[in-house]
């Protein structure tokens, strides 16, 4: 587990972002997203796409990917890109964690850039959205 | 295997989906959603906290980096009036569909320019980039790029994203 963004290292994990989603989560999602599909709401649809309940948006996968990056780096970081696969779907009941490694570092004048492997993954350690991602650093550590 | 792609869908293969333009956007509507995406813990101050996120490199309040400032409704839009169905694509560029009901987000990815602040105007250009098929665990399944650039008022761009579809 690293610490501060400033001094990662090749293989340091970040500090995890983890939540429990349900539909108080989706239903909110929706809402700003406008993303109101069935098998996000209503476990009939979620079943009838050939899963065991409704399911999360891959989009709020992708927000909790920012998130994991977001709560590391800070204000003062930026993410450069992000892409990701959705592998499997957040069905009810599920604890989803957002993790991630450094796969890379480089500098570039007084900016770090940061290539991380992510991914969010259920309570057994199912992988649900698999990607990768940059980040930029300026300045130094507080 | 039979093709789900039409001879109307390859042809459409590079061309330009939709051109929107969105309401200017709220700080209410950068709260909101940074409410809903770090739901149930408060979302950082940056994206809500004006005297805050004055005080930090950005100057003032932005918006995480995946928020749509298009969502409910654009102030300007090209796209006719269609049901959010999964032909709703092929409908867009007048061409035949491939028949499919189910959709599912296959997978995203963005690569980021200027933040979104309170007030921006943001246009966006979607195209199709490409239709692919492969046989997974819910059957025969068609893949749908498309990708999306997004530029702000004075042309900056904010992000060059792409979207893949999986539909059985």
């Amino acid at each position: 587990m690293t610490g501060s963004p400033h001094d990662a290292a090749v293989g340091d994990e970040l500090p995890h972002f983890r939540r429990a989603p349900d539909l108080d989560h989706w239903n909110r999602y929706a809402a700003v997203n406008y993303e109101f599909v069935p098998i996000h709401m209503d476990d009939e649809a979620g079943r009838a796409a050939g899963y065991a309940s409704a399911f999360g948006m891959g989009n709020l996968q992708f927000s909790y990917l920012h998130n994991l990056l977001r709560q590391w780096v800070g204000d003062e970081g930026e993410v450069l890109e992000l892409s990701c696969q959705f592998r499997a779907a957040n069905v009810k009941g599920q604890v989803v964690t957002a993790r991630g490694t450094v796969s890379d570092v480089r500098s570039d004048g007084a900016t770090r850039v940061l290539t991380l492997e992510l991914w969010t993954e259920e309570q057994t350690g199912v992988r649900l959205a698999v990607g990768q991602a940059r980040v930029a650093l300026t300045g130094e550590a507080d | 295997m039979t093709s789900f792609i039409s001879a109307g869908m390859a042809g459409a293969v590079g061309r330009t989906i939709s051109r929107r333009k969105s309401f200017p956007v709220a700080e209410s509507d950068i709260r909101r959603w940074a409410i809903a995406v770090y739901w149930p813990d408060p979302p950082p101050r940056l994206f809500w906290d004006a005297d805050y996120a004055a005080g930090t490199r950005h100057g003032g309040i932005v918006a995480p980096q995946e928020f749509n400032p298009f969502a409910w409704m654009p102030a300007e839009s090209d796209i006719v009036p269609v049901t959010d169905d999964a032909e709703r694509i092929e409908r867009m560029l007048g061409v035949e569909g491939p028949g499919l009901t189910f959709e599912l987000n296959g997978g995203r990815a963005a690569a980021y320019g200027a933040r979104i602040r309170p007030g921006d105007v943001i246009t966006a250009v979607s195209r199709l980039a490409g239709y692919t098929e492969k046989t997974g665990r819910l059957g025969p399944m068609l893949f749908t790029v498309t990708e999306d650039t997004w530029t702000n008022q004075i042309g900056a761009l904010v992000v060059r994203s792409q979207m893949t579809s999986i539909r059985y």
